[in-house]
């Protein structure tokens, strides 16, 4: 039972891996922190792992099984820029509830209030819609969670905040996270483990 | 949590000099459908008898009687006019639905499946593009054999084009967009995902650029008919009436086409206007001026 990358490989250009033979592996309630240089493909393995793009070798697999594409993936993946991952012409209302409806609990706890159902995306700021970004990932099928960056453009008090609650409901749902960022102390603070991504480049 | 914050003031609705320009969008768009509905509505009212041919009322200056004058058979051209322009209209509506639906399906085809299809219907796009609308137009018009079919047939084919190069690239740019990636996380279906993601976006640009390609086909298919192309001498078509009226412009008399002409022109301003004020309106990053 876990969400494992095994001996995965990626190119964008023929035979230029951006890496190779990367083994990865997240438990349930496990918090698993991504580090390493800009470009050395975090943002990439996160991708991969969560079944957005297929890589040229190795295989991702979901509690020993493969990702199903037309089903609602386990896996899901936080983005860094909330503003790109919320359809502008949506009110909030339907953001919130395109996959499930969540609980008014988990809305209280990320300090959603009501009356930002009711705005458009553009009417909130990014550290708002990144919230509603979190909620939306945490659909009760939901067994593990990849957050990309998904702290960065916050102040360190809401950071702090936000990854808080966030953490307490992962742990007591037994969601693994995968948390990447390149801020080492964040990555030392909250995770059991830290894998470092391109030891080589 | 509202209440404790105490800042209910913050989240109200945005008063103030807001609405002030949606106001005045809400007018113009407002007169142009009057104008146009006013017109259509009198084309109807007006009798068929102003049409026959009176001996007793030619060449009339324009008056209370015949506000636009009446031509060398005694003909009253207000009536004349009215009817022409109902007929642009009609001809109008019909190409623009068969071009816009065109331009949608190609544009969105030519998006969505692939390279090779891509690059046929850019190429397509790009001979119809190349070509002077109107010699195509004409040559088009000349191979189905004239008549209203063939105005709108040539109209039709000729200016789908704008659209969809305008659909394709909509399509193209937002199929990437990272919330539809996350929304096929969700293992929402194609058809979810085109209605509630790609339409929504897209729509707004093709029903504005429909609006803006309507005075094009208006004044398109008014030079068709002016030219000769299609329509018998007797339909009250304004390119007909403006055609005609050349041979007795010379013999002073103005009002043969200057009433005509200008209404020609209004009415494509109107629709022009529409879309334009339309464009504004649906903006999200304007919709709440």
């Amino acid at each position: 039972m876990a969400l494992m990358g095994e001996n995965l490989g990626v190119y964008y250009k023929k035979d230029q891996w951006i890496f190779k033979n990367i083994n990865i592996k997240v438990s349930p309630g496990e918090v698993l922190g991504l580090s390493g240089y800009s470009g050395c493909g975090k943002t990439t393995l996160a991708r991969i792992l969560a079944g957005y793009i297929l890589p040229q070798a190795g295989r991702v697999s979901v509690d020993t099984k493969h990702l199903i594409q037309k089903k609602f993936r386990p896996v899901q993946l936080i983005y860094q820029h909330p503003e790109k991952a919320i359809n502008p012409l949506w009110k909030m209302e339907n953001v919130l509830t395109e996959t499930y409806t969540p609980s008014q609990d988990i809305l209280d706890a990320f300090g959603i209030r009501d009356d930002w159902r009711k705005r458009w995306p553009i009417e909130l700021s990014g550290g708002e819609l990144q919230r509603f970004c979190i909620v939306r990932a945490l659909n009760p099928n939901t067994r593990y969670i990849i957050a990309d960056e998904m702290t960065t453009m916050l102040d360190a008090i809401t950071q702090a905040k936000i990854l808080h609650v966030f953490l307490d409901i992962c742990q007591s749902r037994k969601i693994g996270v995968i948390v990447v960022s390149h801020e080492k102390s964040l990555l030392h603070r909250i995770c059991d483990r830290v894998y470092k991504v391109g030891q080589l480049c | 949590m509202l209440e404790q914050l105490g800042r209910k003031e913050d989240v109200l609705p945005y008063t103030g000099k807001a609405g002030n320009v949606r106001k005045k969008i809400i007018w113009m768009i407002s007169f142009s459908v009057c104008l146009i509905g006013f017109i259509v509505i009198l084309s109807f009212i007006l009798s068929n008898d102003n049409l026959r041919v009176n001996n007793a009322s030619k060449n009339l200056m324009p008056s209370f009687k015949y506000l636009f004058g009446t031509d060398w058979l005694g003909r009253d051209m207000f009536t004349r006019t009215m009817k022409g322009l109902r007929l642009s209209l009609a001809v109008g509506v019909f190409a623009t639905v068969i071009s816009v639906t065109v331009a949608t399906l190609l544009g969105t085809v030519a998006a969505i499946f692939g390279k090779k299809i891509d690059e046929i219907i850019s190429w397509f796009i790009e001979l119809f593009i190349g070509m002077p609308h109107l010699i195509f137009m004409i040559l088009i018009c000349y191979i189905v054999g004239g008549g209203i079919q063939g105005i709108v047939i040539s109209v039709a084919m000729t200016h789908w084009t704008s659209l969809a190069r305008v659909v394709r690239a909509e399509v193209l740019q937002i199929k990437s967009a990272e919330y539809i990636q996350i929304s096929q996380s969700y293992g929402k279906s194609v058809w979810y995902i085109a209605r509630k993601h790609v339409m929504p976006s897209v729509f707004p640009q093709i029903m504005i650029g429909s609006f803006l390609m309507f005075p094009h086909v208006i004044l398109h298919e008014a030079s068709l008919t002016f030219l000769g192309f299609g329509l018998s001498p007797q339909t009250p078509a304004v390119g007909i009436i403006l055609s005609e009226a050349m041979s007795h412009l010379s013999t002073g008399q103005w009002w043969l086409i200057l009433f005509p002409g200008i209404l020609l022109i209004l009415v494509a301003k109107s629709f022009d206007n529409i879309g334009e004020q339309l464009r504004i309106l649906l903006d999200p990053t304007s919709s709440n001026e």
